[in-house]
C-alpha cells in the first residue's frame, strides 16, 4: 500500500509539474493561431487520447467527473484547439460517461428516477441557456469565468463536508407530492437504507445555476450536483452520487445539442477524448481498491488549482 | 416487452424500463461512433474538411471555423453524412438523442398509472430536449 501511495504521489506531482511546464508551450501555441500546421493532425488525436485516458484514471480515483478535469486541462495546456471545441468535447465526454453508467445505477436503485426528473428538467432547460451564453460570449470572458469557476470548485471540493446519511426529520411538501423517496441496498453495510429528502425548492433553485454553468463551460456538473443533493436536500451520499451521474445524461444532452448545432463538436477532438476517458475510467475502477483516495484527491485538487489559475490568466490576457 | 429483473423495492418498473432503453441506446451510439471514427481517420471516407485544414482552423472560434471551412450549422450536417468527418455526428447524435427516446419509453407507463405530475414533467422534458436538438436555438446564429 505504501508503495502505491508513493507511486501516486510521484505520478501526481509529475503530472502537475508537466502541466505547469506546458504553460509556456500553450502560450506559444495560442500565438501561432491559424498558422498552426507544423504538428501532424494524427499526433494531436493520439495526444488527446492519451491525455484523456490519464484523466479518466485520475477522475475515477479522485471521485470527480471527467468533464471537470478535461475542459480546463485540455483547454489550458498543450492543445491548440479553440475553447469552443474543447467545451463541446467536454460535454460529450461527460454525456458519454453518464450514459454508460446510467443503466447500472438505475437498475441497482442507487440512482433514482423520481429524484432526478424534476431537477433534471430544471437543469437541462438552464443548460440550454448556459450553452447559448457560452457560445455567444467572447472567448476571454468565458476563459476568465471558467478559471473563476474551477477555482471555486477547488474551494468547494476542499471545504465541503459529506454526509453518508443526512438526517431528514420530515419530507417537505414538494418532495411528498412528487413521491421522492426510496430504499437502496448498501452493500458496504449489508443493509437496506430508506431515504427521503427535504428543502426541495432550494434544491430546484440551485439546479438553475448548476444547469447554466454546465452548459456554459461544458464541465458536467457532478461537483455541484452532489453537494446540493446530499447536503442541501438530504439524500444519502451514495444516492446523491449515483443520481447526479445519471442526471448528467439528461442535463448534458440539452447542452450537447446546442454545441452540435453551432458546429462546436469536432469528431477528431471529441471521439478520441470520449474513448480515452472511458478506457481510462475502466482502468481507474480497477486501481480504485489499491490507490489511496485522499492522496489522489489532493492530486486532483492540485491539477484543478493549476488548470483554474491557467484559465484565469489566459482569460485576463497574461 | 423486454425482460429484466424487476424489484419494486429498489427500482420501480419505469426506472428499470428507462435503464433498459438507455442500455441499448448508448451501446448502439457508442458502437456507431467507433465505427464511423475508424472510417474517418483511416481515410476510408473522404472528409468534407481535410485533416490539414482542420488542424489549421481548429484554433478559431466555432463560428469562424464554420465560415472558414464552409461548414453547416443546425442539422445541415445531415446533407454531408457521406463525408468522413460529418458521418461521425450520426453516432454522436444517437448518444445525444437516447435520453429523448428513454423518456418516450416511460411516458406511457406514468400515464397508465395516472401520475399526472411526472407525466407532465416528462412531456416538458421531451419538448425541451427536442427544442435543443431542433437547431432553432443553436442553429443559424453566429
Amino acid at each position: 500500500m505504501i508503495r502505491w501511495n508513493k507511486a501516486w504521489m510521484m505520478g501526481g506531482a509529475g503530472l502537475v509539474g508537466l502541466l505547469a511546464a506546458s504553460s509556456g508551450f500553450a502560450a506559444e501555441t495560442a500565438a501561432v493561431a491559424v498558422a498552426q500546421t507544423a504538428t501532424p493532425w494524427w499526433l494531436w488525436a493520439v495526444a488527446l487520447f492519451v491525455t484523456s485516458f490519464l484523466l479518466g484514471i485520475v477522475a475515477v480515483l479522485g471521485g470527480v467527473g471527467g468533464g471537470v478535469l478535461f475542459v480546463p486541462i485540455v483547454g489550458g495546456f498543450f492543445f491548440p484547439f479553440h475553447l469552443d471545441f474543447v467545451r463541446g468535447a467536454g460535454l460529450m465526454v461527460a454525456l458519454a460517461g453518464a450514459l454508460a453508467a446510467g443503466p447500472g445505477l438505475l437498475k441497482s436503485g442507487m440512482a433514482n428516477l423520481r429524484l432526478a426528473m424534476p431537477l433534471a428538467l430544471i437543469a437541462s432547460s438552464s443548460a440550454i441557456v448556459g450553452a447559448m451564453i457560452g457560445l455567444a460570449l467572447p472567448t476571454n470572458v468565458v476563459q476568465t469565468s471558467l478559471g473563476v469557476t474551477i477555482l471555486g470548485i477547488v474551494i468547494l471540493m476542499w471545504s465541503a463536508k459529506k454526509s453518508e446519511r443526512p438526517d431528514v426529520p420530515k419530507a417537505d411538501s414538494i418532495s411528498s407530492a412528487l413521491q421522492i423517496h426510496g430504499v437502496f441496498f448498501d452493500a458496504s453495510r449489508n443493509q437496506e437504507i430508506d431515504w427521503k429528502v427535504h428543502r426541495t425548492l432550494g434544491g430546484m433553485i440551485m439546479f438553475i445555476v448548476i444547469g447554466i454553468m454546465a452548459g456554459m463551460f461544458g464541465l458536467g456538473a457532478g461537483w455541484a450536483n452532489v453537494p446540493v443533493l446530499n447536503l442541501l436536500m438530504g439524500a444519502p451520499l451514495k444516492v446523491s452520487v449515483a443520481t447526479s451521474k445519471f442526471m448528467l445524461s439528461i442535463v448534458d444532452t440539452s447542452a450537447a445539442w446546442v454545441y452540435m448545432n453551432k458546429g462546436a463538436v469536432l469528431a477528431l477532438i471529441s471521439v478520441p477524448s470520449i474513448l480515452g476517458i472511458m478506457l481510462g475510467s475502466l482502468v481507474g475502477v480497477r486501481l480504485l481498491r489499491r490507490a489511496n483516495a485522499s492522496v489522489v484527491r489532493k492530486v486532483v485538487l492540485g491539477m484543478l488549482l493549476l488548470a483554474g489559475s491557467r484559465a484565469l490568466m489566459k482569460g485576463l490576457g497574461f | 416487452m423486454a425482460e429484466y429483473k424487476f424489484d419494486p423495492k429498489y427500482a420501480s418498473e419505469e426506472q428499470l424500463a428507462y435503464a433498459h432503453a438507455l442500455d441499448i441506446g448508448w451501446k448502439i451510439g457508442f458502437g456507431l461512433m467507433v465505427i464511423f471514427f475508424g472510417l474517418y481517420v483511416f481515410g476510408i471516407l473522404t472528409p468534407h474538411v481535410s485533416m490539414e485544414d482542420l488542424a489549421r482552423y481548429w484554433t478559431l472560434p466555432a463560428n469562424e471555423y464554420l465560415h472558414a471551412v464552409h461548414g453547416p450549422t443546425g442539422w445541415g450536417w445531415t446533407a454531408l453524412v457521406d463525408k468522413g468527418d460529418y458521418i461521425n455526428l450520426v453516432g454522436i447524435a444517437v448518444l445525444a438523442g437516447i435520453t429523448i427516446l428513454c423518456f418516450m419509453r416511460v411516458l406511457p407507463m406514468f400515464l397508465k398509472k395516472g401520475e399526472k405530475i411526472y407525466s407532465a414533467i416528462i412531456v416538458v422534458e421531451i419538448m425541451v430536449l427536442i427544442l435543443a436538438a431542433s437547431g432553432i436555438l443553436g442553429g443559424g446564429g453566429h
